[in-house]
């Protein structure tokens, strides 16, 4: 069991409020991840789960008790931080056994647990190394490895991938998705990187000044994101947001179009306008574009290997179903 | 230092300063050991103008088999043991208690670094004077407060009082030490650990002082070479009675007080040997934090 609930929290540090109150309900099982840009409160909230943090008003609730005065330990909660926080001085095998040690844990029982998560987690030819001794990707694995033989009720992540190479991440992400399938335990998972939450989410809370903009499956939140906000943060490349004139033919104060809804035509497109830099990927082709005047920069993504320059004038369709319309608040407004 | 030039250059230039130190130890040790084995009695008319007697080990054996020659050894080591013990567990809990975020911290911190400044002759004579003079100082006003009576501190505790005074001296630096240390501790591993389930003293047990392991290891060597040495206090104070005579008191005593340089060497070079036994127990027992 692991439902996570939180119920009118609020968290000030002396006088500046970072989390207004704030109503969110993580579900047994469920994989969530907290995005938003940097400062955005993310952090704040999952150290204000783990209890490393008081909350200065509302209520957490796991599984059904209220733990808000509880302490960490008690929680059962396990955390996986973002500069591993291992124990430098241990041997890896130590660092895994050091929360059944503190839970006073038989020995036997110990080297049992701590022999299964080595093998799920492929440590068990590097048990007897310090962390000193690890790559950064093996340093990871032994965090996590820590964190499961505790068996907790929820895993907490706070951007454990931000220290790796961009391929180690990669591999990471991956052995995290496929350790929540197999584990099927809760897990809150808090980064700055929208393709992390894409993959990985069950349920993603997108975060901006500690208020939550909206919650939701990945594809809600690509198809349906409720403010400009959203739209510009979830997807990559990020969404063309474009406003004036050519808004208001759609009656809505700002239009969002994605760049893989714009097709690239021969000629007499609705739109056209200068490559500026076109970023040839094989697969895709990124073209960043000017003199619009639609706005400053037009994001456009042409499937395979698209044979225009800096400098080539460009046409260009957007597909009309894919436009999403938001109002003078930013609010999205209903087809 | 990447070329063949710029390495015989620097080894040119490092000559000189390599020469002078060279110089500076090799010479007045050279002369130690020269005197320890002759007659040297500079009241008695010897002196290096007119030759010294050579007299072999005679100076040796007859520092070693003196009276106050064991119980000198024992002094020093006890003393040597107290003021490590005591700054090093007291330096712990000071380095903790600065480190936490407390009101008037910059002055708090200058204030404790204060004893370090002051020389060793002047803390000897003020503890002395004002804090263990039994009828004036401030502990027997303080004894006398609570109905007690005062202690004659250096008399009848005296190598207690000369540890406390060293101590005193000699805090500043481990707290100065294991503070920097205890600052370097990632806040997260404090955090995981709390995470995992460890109260705040297993926290201090298995996190803290694993990662302090270092700078006691420095804080100790580093105190050891200069307690070994300690004169002033001794000096100030007893002037090395009632068992405060440590092994570098006693060799004073013999070179100046008897006018025996030919023993004071003698002792002198004991001391050297002593210090050595010393440094490898040190290093055997805690050198291997060094290591990694």
């Amino acid at each position: 069991m692991g439902q996570i609930e939180l119920k009118q929290v609020t968290k000030s540090f002396g006088d500046v409020q970072v989390i207004p109150p704030l109503d969110l309900t993580i579900h047994d099982g469920e994989f969530t991840v907290f995005v938003g840009p940097s400062g955005c409160g993310k952090s704040t909230l999952l150290r204000l789960i783990a209890g490393l943090e008081d909350i200065t008003t509302g209520h957490i609730e796991i599984d059904g008790k209220d733990a808000t005065a509880l302490v960490p330990a008690k929680r059962g909660l396990a955390m996986v931080f973002q500069s591993y926080a291992l124990y430098p001085h241990m041997s890896v095998r130590k660092n895994i056994a050091f929360p059944l040690r503190m839970a006073k844990m038989d020995s036997a029982e110990i080297d049992k647990r701590v022999n299964a998560a080595a093998s799920v987690l492929n440590l068990t030819d590097y048990l007897d190394r310090r962390p000193g001794q690890l790559s950064g990707g093996q340093r990871q694995r032994v965090a996590i490895g820590r964190a499961i033989v505790r068996e907790p009720a929820a895993f907490l992540f706070d951007e454990p991938l931000s220290n790796l190479d961009a391929a180690l991440r990669v591999g990471m992400r991956l052995e995290i998705s496929e350790l929540h399938k197999r584990l099927e335990t809760t897990m809150v998972y808090v980064t700055h990187d929208q393709v992390e939450a894409m993959t990985m989410a069950d349920k993603i809370v997108v975060l901006q000044a500690g208020v939550i903009e909206q919650v939701g499956t990945p594809l809600e939140l690509y198809r349906a994101p409720r403010n400009t906000f959203v739209a510009g943060f979830i997807g990559s490349p990020r969404m063309n947001l474009i406003e004036g004139p050519e808004a208001a033919k759609h009656d809505a104060a700002t239009i969002g179009v994605r760049p893989e809804h714009i097709d690239v035509v021969e000629s007499g497109g609705q739109w056209q306008g200068t490559v500026g830099v076109a970023e040839h990927l094989g697969s895709d082709t990124f073209f960043h574009i000017h003199n619009t005047g639609l706005a400053e920069t037009l994001t456009v993504r042409a499937i395979g290997d698209v044979s225009l320059q800096h400098g080539d004038t460009i046409h260009l369709n957007p597909r009309a179903d894919e436009i999403h319309r938001f109002d003078a608040q930013g609010l999205r407004i209903a087809k | 230092m990447a070329t063949k030039a710029s390495r015989s250059a620097a080894r040119v230039m490092m000559a000189p300063a390599v020469v002078l130190l060279l110089g500076w130890m090799l010479v007045p040790l050279i002369m130690t050991l020269w005197f320890s084995f002759t007659k040297y009695l500079p009241l008695r008319g010897d002196s290096i103008e007119r030759g010294l007697d050579w007299v072999g080990f005679s100076n040796y054996s007859r520092f070693i088999s003196s009276n106050a020659f064991w119980p000198s050894v024992q002094t020093t080591l006890i003393m040597v043991g107290g003021v490590l013990l005591i700054t090093v567990v007291l330096g712990v809990l000071l380095a903790m208690l600065l480190d936490q975020p407390l009101w008037g911290q910059g002055v708090v911190r200058i204030l404790v670094i204060a004893p370090f400044f002051v020389m060793p002759t002047v803390s000897a004579l003020v503890w002395k004077n004002m804090l263990m003079d039994p009828v004036n100082g401030i502990f027997s006003h303080l004894w006398r407060f609570f109905g007690a009576e005062p202690v004659a501190w250096l008399q009848d505790a005296s190598l207690t009082s000369i540890i406390m005074i060293a101590s005193w001296q000699w805090l500043p630096f481990a707290t100065l030490i294991l503070l920097t240390a205890i600052q370097s501790l990632d806040s997260e591993q404090l955090e995981a650990a709390e995470m995992d389930g460890a109260p705040a003293l297993k926290r201090f047990w298995f996190i803290v002082l694993p990662h302090l392991g270092r700078a006691i290891t420095i804080v100790i060597l580093i105190q050891t070479i200069f307690l070994l040495s300690i004169f002033a206090e001794i000096f100030v104070t007893t002037g090395g009675a009632f068992g405060t005579r440590t092994l570098t008191y006693l060799i004073f005593q013999r070179v100046i007080d008897s006018q025996n340089i030919g023993l004071g060497s003698a002792g002198g070079v004991y001391a050297i040997i002593l210090a050595n036994i010393v440094a490898i127990f040190l290093m055997r027992i805690v050198g291997k934090n060094l290591d990694a």
